[in-house]
């Protein structure tokens, strides 16, 4: 599924909104997390998921082709954990007996 | 770092501010969403947001793995698990906003050395 398959499916399921509302609603959602990521913050939604951002120190690194021990900066990276009950219905079905 | 946990109460928020619906139709929007993207995720399917991420299911197969404190051995069963990547967009926009300025220089004057030094 695409983001323009997600926005089709909700204004499908909501006749009274338009298209270019629902498009609006789906990038007002995925802004908010972004930009509370941006701002270090976390963003958990019960269920599904929690999303978060982790410092990587710098570090020494090499180049593995050369050999050559590159500096690498520190970074932030998004991170993603999956929430229990959607870990659940994964693997409805396939669970252990 | 703020530090500051932002749930659904935040997202129908900001759907609320950009389209003039209640808070009620707003929440009842942000739930529609993620349950979209849970059902399609439930289904097996990729759910790829442009500019955002991507999330897949990965089948695991089956294991044995260790009790670290015991030492015993227990079967690991074939599961799924869900993956995120999160698009290049999302990462450059978390870490220039977060990484300090003092990094922020040093991949200024990386690009100026690339600039001056075409490969």
């Amino acid at each position: 599924m695409t983001k323009s398959e997600l926005i089709e499916k909700l204004a499908e399921s909501n006749p009274h909104l338009h298209q270019r509302d629902a498009e609006t609603v789906v990038s007002a959602i995925f802004g908010e997390i972004a930009g509370a990521l941006a701002r270090g913050d976390r963003v958990e939604l019960r269920g599904f998921g929690a999303f978060s951002v982790k410092r990587r120190g710098a570090r020494t690194g090499r180049n593995p082709r050369t050999g050559d021990s590159v500096s690498v900066a520190e970074k932030h990276i998004p991170f993603f954990k999956t929430g229990k009950q959607l870990r659940d219905r994964l693997n409805q079905g396939n669970s252990k007996p | 770092m703020a530090g500051q946990t932002v749930t659904r109460a935040e997202l129908s928020k900001s759907v609320y501010q950009e389209i003039g619906l209640s808070r009620n139709e707003s929440a009842q929007l942000v739930e529609a969403v993620i349950g979209e993207i849970a059902a399609a995720l439930g289904r097996g399917e990729t759910v790829k947001i442009s500019s955002f991420g991507s999330f897949a299911v990965r089948e695991k197969g089956r294991r044995i793995g260790r009790n670290p404190k015991t030492g015993e051995e227990v079967p690991i069963s074939p599961r799924r698990v869900l993956v995120f990547r999160a698009a290049h967009a999302l990462k450059s926009q978390i870490n220039d906003a977060l990484t300090q300025a003092d990094a922020g220089k040093a991949r200024a004057e990386l690009l100026s050395r690339a600039k001056a030094q075409p490969l």
